[in-house]
């Protein structure tokens, strides 16, 4: 009865359901170990995502876009909300019930040097978590590698390689197959271009593409690269301050941004045509303190049409129809 | 943007030179290393040494057996004593000049010849062979001390790095603890209980070096701990925690051969340092005791017998240059691995 329940409660459709989702760091604990003060870098962000689709979170730096991806793959324990992940509520599962679905979702990093550990080879690197998982039996690990190096755009006989010896194009290929090597639904991908120069950066993400119509995965696509998200995106989700200011399919935000930070971030896409005018909506001063966010809407203090409501009430994050949500008192 | 297109062009050079050789493979890190520590003279001169100084003292011993550590060379020595006594009889003077022959049974203090290489000391032991027994003694100490050093370091220092909180706190207070205690002192006070309690000469310099082991730990956890720390927020083991890794195979496969290089090279110098605490020891009569040799114990003589010092070289020096040796030696190879492990240096 119980399991039917939550099959009831959560909506088999979509793979990924975030609600409410809240992430705090300490910043000062008192001697008992008490937090008196916290930096709250993801507050109160809630989407759901369909199996197959690409969802593409945009945000400045220090928006909290890698706190959520990490989050959600509870490389961090989440300080409330629920993160559902294949019809499973997976927010308080113990680190050693993860594992069985760490091999359903991964994540590629942004920084293709770090990410691999330096004294294994590529062949040592993708074969462990084979392995380990038993994705496929012990005898097969190496041609299943090899298929997998294959599907990247690896050489085979990069297999004893090393990873100093490639270039970070070559890398990050590396890493996408490692994070593929465990056959995952979902992957998280953490600005897996912004390390790279552009013409490696459109040969990553035409394999990103190409490997998700492949194997039907489900991305999460961290970046600042409004073009980059504009190609690959399904859906986007807007990030300022560690919250969602604006969530909806990509035509629809594109076409129609509802929240003036929207608004303002998609009038700075440079266009490549010198005889267009770019009314570029300046916005002034710096991103508040996320350690001491301002009161009442979080953009207040840039933003070009702020009243005094703002100043003082949080607005709510609402359905504006076709599930483009915005949080904004200016849209009534 | 340049280097990019440098590694393009590398890369399709490489492709172009060997398009599908699948035996093309670049070093492994573990082979570059042995060939930049090879290529340095000086870490091969260390090598050199110190595998010298293994072969003297291990295969010495089974090779040249004309005398053993503990047998006295009883052929007996003649020794003469000449006094000469001036008497004054009649205004004439007369001297009366006595040759004393003593006959003693050992033949202590005898010059370096084809019997004994380097001659005998002042008890009748073959100098020769007590230093290649003395060397036993100071390598295998060492090496003891050093390997129980660096397990309880890595096993104290991997828990405090990767769990840290309260258990970092209390591993690293007792270090702090440990490292306050003075050591010659209490080394002093253990050696005195020794003593009393007659335990066999043989053992107590390996009952030394526990404690040894037991005060120099927290050196090796404190490196272990810090390498951990760094390590541990590395992207890569975040990929690894990504993966479902569990805790051990996170720690033994992916931390600890990454602490490797820094572990090796704290190893092989404090090999050196500890060849020197065990000859400080025993010259202080704190470790091996006579009639047992150690390098320490054989410059020890000094002390008590100022004829030694001056006239009788080939008794001690031997001793010291082995002490000289063994530990520049392990300096030498340490500072080589030093460098070749550098991940910095690139060729």
């Amino acid at each position: 009865m119980a399991e039917e329940k939550i099959t009831e409660q959560f909506d088999t459709e979509a793979i990924l359901e975030v609600r409410n989702l809240r992430k705090c760091f300490p910043l000062k604990k008192t001697l008992t170990g008490k937090v008196t003060q916290e930096l709250v870098a993801v507050d109160n962000v809630s989407f759901k995502l369909k199996r197959g689709e690409t969802l593409g979170i945009v945000g400045e730096s220090g928006c909290g876009k890698t706190t959520l991806g990490r989050t959600i793959l509870k490389l961090h324990q989440s300080n409330g909300g629920q993160i559902i992940f294949d019809g499973q509520d997976i927010t308080d599962l113990k680190s050693s019930q993860m594992r069985d679905i760490r091999k359903k979702m991964q994540i590629i990093f942004q920084d293709p040097y770090s990410s691999l550990p330096p004294r294994s080879t590529v062949g040592g690197i993708l074969s462990e978590p084979v392995e380990v998982h038993k994705i496929v039996p012990k005898s097969e690990i190496k041609s299943y590698v090899l298929d997998l190096m294959e599907k990247c755009g690896l050489r085979d006989y990069y297999y004893e390689r090393y990873p100093h010896e490639f270039s970070g194009g070559q890398r990050q290929r590396i890493c996408i197959a490692r994070a593929l090597s465990v056959n995952p639904e979902l992957v998280i991908c953490d600005e897996p271009v912004s390390a790279l120069d552009v013409s490696i950066q459109a040969q990553i993400i035409n394999l990103l593409k190409e490997l998700q119509q492949k194997l039907n995965l489900t991305y999460v696509f961290i970046s600042h690269d409004l073009s980059v998200v504009k190609f690959i995106s399904d859906k986007i989700g807007v990030m300022y301050l560690g919250s969602m200011v604006e969530f909806g399919s990509k035509e629809d935000i594109f076409s129609n941004p509802l929240h003036p930070y929207t608004q303002a971030l998609f009038s700075a896409i440079p266009q490549p045509d010198p005889d267009i005018k770019m009314n570029r909506i300046i916005l002034s001063g710096d991103i508040p303190s996320p350690a001491n966010p301002p009161k009442g809407c979080r953009f207040h203090t840039r933003c070009p049409k702020a009243t005094d409501k703002c100043k003082e009430v949080t607005p709510e994050y609402k359905d504006y129809g076709n599930g483009h949500c915005a949080a904004c008192h200016l849209l009534g | 943007m340049d280097e990019n297109t440098k590694n393009e062009a590398l890369e399709q050079s490489v492709e172009s030179e060997v398009p599908h050789d699948k035996t093309v493979r670049l070093m492994s890190p573990t082979r570059m290393v042995v060939r930049r520590f090879f290529r340095s003279k000086l870490s091969v001169v260390g090598l050199i040494m110190v595998v010298g100084l293994f072969i003297f003292s291990f295969l010495g011993p089974v090779i040249y057996t004309q005398w053993g550590e503990i047998q006295l060379d009883e052929s007996g020595k003649t020794e003469y004593s000449v006094s000469e006594t001036t008497y004054t009889v009649n205004g004439e003077e007369y001297t009366l000049r006595q040759t004393t022959e003593k006959y003693l049974k050992d033949n202590f203090l005898a010059p370096p010849s084809a019997e004994h290489i380097l001659g005998t000391d002042n008890e009748g032991y073959d100098v020769f062979v007590r230093l290649m027994y003395g060397g036993r003694i100071s390598l295998i100490v060492s090496f003891i001390a050093v390997f129980l050093i660096t397990i309880l370091g890595v096993i104290m220092g991997g828990i405090a790095g990767y769990f840290g909180g309260a258990i970092d706190n209390v591993i690293m207070r007792l270090c702090d603890v440990l490292i306050c205690l003075p050591g010659i002192p209490i080394l002093l006070i253990i050696s005195t209980i020794l003593d009393a309690s007659g335990i066999d000469a043989k053992y107590r310099i390996y009952l030394l070096m526990i404690y040894l082991t037991f005060i120099s730990w927290p050196g090796t956890a404190r490196l272990v701990r810090g390498q951990i720390l760094s390590l541990r927020e590395q992207e890569y083991m975040i990929a690894a925690e990504a993966m479902g890794f569990s805790t051990s195979r996170k720690i033994f496969k992916h931390l600890v051969p990454n602490v490797m290089p820094q572990l090796i090279v704290q190893m092989s110098l404090s090999l050196g340092s500890m060849i020197l605490y065990e000859a400080t020891l025993s010259y202080l009569n704190l470790g091996v005791k006579a009639p047992y040799a150690a390098w320490g114990t054989m410059i020890n003589i000094i002390s008590t017998n100022q004829d030694v010092l001056q006239n009788h070289l080939n008794v001690w020096v031997p001793a010291g240059i082995c002490i000289v040796i063994a530990v520049l030696g392990f300096n030498f190879i340490g500072d080589g691995l030093r460098d070749a492990l550098d991940p910095k240096a690139r060729r």
